[in-house]
């Protein structure tokens, strides 16, 4: 009871930063250095270890296959944060150019990519994604694919917004005055100020994408088995979850730490440029 | 004519303990207005709100006085006592009717709402007096404009309607937080008359805040000037315009350009109105008054009470009347 | 009544975003690599059949002749078979809409339960320890994978404590209502997540306004400033934000009717993924597509009758 007092005095002056970014990094050590750490190999099958509860030998159990869980969680970590990292770089880069350059062009381009964003953003994002995995076939690669589609919208619009009121700002008219040419403007002046924000966002995409990554792998679409990933960990434990629970629990628990490190990591990014504006 | 606020000796200070408020007192009997005068950051916002009780309470405290209203402490009552007090027998219009008036209800909501809770009106009673006090604050169609939302009103009109909805609850002294400074001249005129008028056929007290000593001398009874936190001078207006006791107060008489027009170079106050960081000893006008003596720079000088009025005072170690004063009791 | 003007004139506004919805979807069936035709009949697929589906489609014309066809047939209602059940793709959703309705309503009424009285607590009781707690539940709240958290509902109040069935939808009215508590709440539980953080910093906001301090200069005692000032107030940008999260709400009730086996049009979309029955993902996509431009529209009719201010 003390510890919880201590813990409740200590957690609010903690920087919210600092915790986020604690828990990511976390993670990707356990990622990088599963061969290491993770007592087994993820894919053997043991039928002789299956569906042993956590204790002993076995950190969190074993599946119906024998395998350790607690290593399938480890090495889970590498295709996951894998997932938020490619999830997150194809839709910034590709939205990041895309609102940028029509923020700055204008005109008839300006309206026809709104019109696009609005067209995209009129489907529910994961059903989109669902209907382009369907045409694509099930896997890890049509998930980057569909995921690169529809999630440039997000960073498109907040671009386009901030180069919209960026470049009507007095450094720019400085620029043209000077006889830069338009593409060095965008890119070497208007662009790294538009950035900052798209960056701070993707911070909260990542938990976006992950959660996504994770539902289309539950539903059988995106990483399939026997590769360890969260979500499929927990689709192949909920047929056991009235004998077995620990399958199922142990890899959406890790989806939650690592979900809630983006969102502190976000919030944190988000608390520090609030200060400084 | 009875006094019906009396305010001695109120202190308001901010959490790095420098009072904002500093020894303020100042009086009012019913159906009477008054001007409480000074530049920004002279306190008489802050002492308004203190008499209402609605401090930022994490920034400000009441550190000492007593705010008398009819005879009664309203600062040592409890919160809830202190919620009847409010609207009831005080209540206060600010400058911006805009923020002030919920943006998503109509006008004749917000005065319904006071007539029902202060008096248990029914719904339509409380409609019925929602137009009789539109139509009283001068508000054309009233049975309609009843209905409108706050934007849908003008600057003056909405002023107006703000009025309306401080009146609903029949408040027997009325705060006026620098009510025109927001708007046009022409309607600044009609506002203060209006104000006026509510004091002559409702027989309400109005304390009219302004740092404005030409709409004092246009529409008040009496005047108290303020500076740095501190009261400066207090007293009948004709009194106090007719002969100013305090050196501030004779600037801020000065600084008004004259009505006839004419060539004659505008008159300033040399200097800056302190701020609480930065209040100077003793009386906290003197780096800024041409009179200032050694003492001044020293020492606060006591309430002096002018021998021809016993309800002027000032606050001046070297008044300008050069009459013979006495230490005022208070 | 001026105000409700707009109206008229957004089917004008939508027209651009509809045809591309139509667009969008159907060249999403046709890139399907493979004979259209039998990609469209699946394993049944005679000689006689291909050549009427050819010729229905129109797929031996030009693309964009292909399009029309499809507006067309659109147009009548006509979205094609089901290869895997035989009946037309309409009727099929149709006859699944019920249950994602109930899901969909169910579970923003749970949110709106749950988000209200929390949100209140939360800005009344600013820096204290209760508003910690929820700041920092629902903070965590947003990194619930909600498959998962269906699943440990499951555990919890089904198996554990028998409290709800495991999965299904029922047949009475009685048994669905039954059914239906666990996936609401689950869904509901990540709505609220989001939705408290924006309530709660909304009510502290028109709580600190002027029009609050004007307000109890009044005498207005506290509570009913919140209630019947600030509170509808904050409703305003909150229903907007729940409309904005309309297409995030449809794709948790994808993901919960696979995981509690509710009948629902998300179920039916992932089967007839992983069975190819590509009609019935067009038809599915659509009428998701359609239903969020839907909810769009009511919600800005919401914010114009709601909010005096707002002029379309």
């Amino acid at each position: 009871m003390a510890f919880l007092g201590v813990f409740r005095r200590w957690l609010p002056r903690q920087n919210t930063l600092t915790l986020g970014a604690a828990i990511i990094l976390l993670w990707l050590l356990l990622g990088i250095f599963a061969p290491w750490i993770a007592p087994y190999d993820p894919v053997v099958l043991d039928p002789a270890a299956s569906l042993l509860p956590p204790g002993g030998h076995y950190f969190f159990g074993t599946d119906n296959f024998g395998r350790d869980i607690f290593s399938r969680v480890i090495w889970g970590a590498r295709v996951d944060l894998q997932m938020c990292l490619i999830g997150v770089i194809f839709p910034f880069m590709l939205g990041t150019t895309l609102g940028a350059f029509s923020g700055y062009v204008g005109g008839a381009v300006d309206a026809l990519l709104m019109r696009c964003i609005d067209i995209v953003l009129a489907f529910p994002f994961l059903v989109l994604m669902l209907a382009i995995i369907a045409i694509l076939g099930p896997g890890l690669i049509s998930f980057y694919i569909a995921m690169a589609l529809v999630g440039w919208v997000s960073y498109a619009r907040l671009v386009r917004s901030q180069v919209l009121t960026l470049k009507h700002q007095d450094f720019i008219l400085a620029a043209r005055s000077l006889g830069y040419s338009h593409v060095r403007i965008l890119f070497v002046h208007l662009l790294p100020n538009a950035l900052v924000s798209a960056l701070v966002f993707s911070m909260s995409d990542c938990v976006l994408v992950l959660l996504s990554g994770a539902a289309v792998s539950y539903l059988g679409l995106g990483v399939q088995p026997p590769t360890a990933e969260w979500g499929v960990m927990v689709a192949e434990g909920q047929s056991f979850i009235t004998t077995a629970w620990w399958i199922t629990t142990f890899p959406g628990l890790a989806i939650v730490v690592l979900a809630l490190g983006f969102s502190l990591l976000a919030d944190g990014i988000g608390e520090k440029m609030g200060a400084r504006t | 004519m009875s006094t019906l606020l009396q305010v001695s000796h109120l202190s308001v200070v901010n959490r790095q303990g420098i009072a904002l408020v500093d020894d303020v007192s100042f009086s009012l009997d019913s159906g009477e207005m008054l001007g409480l005068v000074g530049e920004s950051g002279s306190g008489k916002t802050v002492s308004c709100r203190a008499l209402m009780r609605l401090l930022p309470p994490d920034a400000l405290r009441i550190a000492g006085g007593e705010v008398s209203l009819q005879g009664q402490n309203i600062l040592a009552l409890t919160e809830r006592q202190m919620a009847k007090i409010r609207g009831r027998e005080i209540g206060m219009i600010f400058q911006n009717p805009s923020s002030h008036l919920n943006p998503i209800m109509t006008i004749g909501a917000q005065i319904a709402e006071s007539r029902r809770l202060h008096f248990g009106a029914s719904a339509r009673e409380a409609m019925v007096d929602a137009i009789e006090l539109l139509r009283k604050v001068g508000i054309p169609d009233p049975a309609q404009r009843v209905k409108s939302y706050p934007h849908e009103f003008s600057g003056g009109m909405r002023q107006r309607a703000m009025i309306a909805v401080a009146l609903a609850p029949e408040p027997k002294l009325l705060i006026a937080d620098e009510p025109t400074t927001a708007l046009d001249v022409t309607v600044q005129l009609q506002i203060l008359r209006l104000l006026m008028t509510l004091r002559d056929t409702l027989g309400v007290a109005i304390v009219l805040i302004t740092h404005d000593l030409g709409v004092v001398a246009q529409t008040c009874d009496r005047i108290a000037v303020m500076y740095g936190g501190r009261l400066c001078e207090t007293g009948g207006k004709n009194q106090v315009l007719a002969g100013a006791l305090h050196p501030y107060t004779q600037g801020l008489m000065d600084c008004q350009p004259a009505s006839e027009g004419g060539h004659s170079q505008l008159v300033t106050i040399d200097g800056q109105p302190p701020v609480a960081e930065h209040f100077p000893t003793g009386c906290r006008f003197h780096p800024r008054c041409r009179y200032a003596t050694q003492d001044c720079q020293a020492q606060q000088p006591p309430m002096r009470t002018s021998p021809m009025d016993t309800r002027h005072q000032a606050a001046c170690h070297h008044p300008l009347a050069h009459l013979h004063t006495q230490e005022a009791s208070c | 009544m001026h105000r409700y003007r707009f109206l008229l004139f957004r089917p004008l506004q939508l027209l651009p975003v509809l045809f591309g919805i139509s667009l969008l979807t159907f060249a999403m069936v046709r890139s399907i690599p493979g004979d259209p035709a039998r990609i469209l009949l699946g394993v049944r697929s005679t000689p006689e059949a291909l050549a009427r589906v050819r010729a229905q489609f129109g797929l031996d014309e030009p693309l964009w002749l292909q399009y029309v066809y499809f507006l067309r047939n659109l147009l009548h209602g006509e979205l094609g078979k089901s290869i895997i059940y035989r009946v037309d793709t309409l009727k099929l959703i149709f006859s699944r809409m019920e249950p994602t309705l109930w899901l969909i309503g169910g579970s923003v009424l749970l949110a709106l339960l749950l988000t209200v009285p929390l949100a209140s607590i939360a800005a009344r009781q600013q820096g204290k320890w209760a508003d910690h707690l929820i700041r920092l539940l629902s903070t965590g709240g947003l990194g619930f994978p909600s498959f998962w958290l269906g699943i440990m509902m499951i555990l919890l109040f089904s198996i554990t404590l028998g409290w709800f069935p495991v999965s299904g939808y029922g047949d009475t009215w009685l048994e669905q209502l039954h059914h239906m508590v666990l996936p609401c709440l689950t869904v509901a539980l990540a709505l609220a997540a989001v939705l408290i953080r924006n309530l709660r910093t909304s009510l502290i906001t028109e709580m600190a306004s002027d029009y609050a301090t004007a307000a109890r200069a009044r005498g207005q005692p506290v509570s009913r400033i919140f209630w019947r000032h600030a509170m509808p107030n904050s409703l305003v940008p909150t229903i907007n934000l729940l409309a904005v999260n309309v297409g995030w709400l449809i794709g948790s009730t994808v993901v919960i009717e696979s995981v509690f086996a509710i009948p629902g049009m998300g179920q039916l979309l992932v089967k007839a993924i992983f069975s190819r029955d590509y009609m019935v993902v067009q038809g599915v996509v659509l009428v998701f597509a359609l239903a969020t431009v839907l909810v769009n529209l009511l919600a800005d009719l919401a914010t114009v009758s709601l909010d005096p201010r707002v002029k379309l």
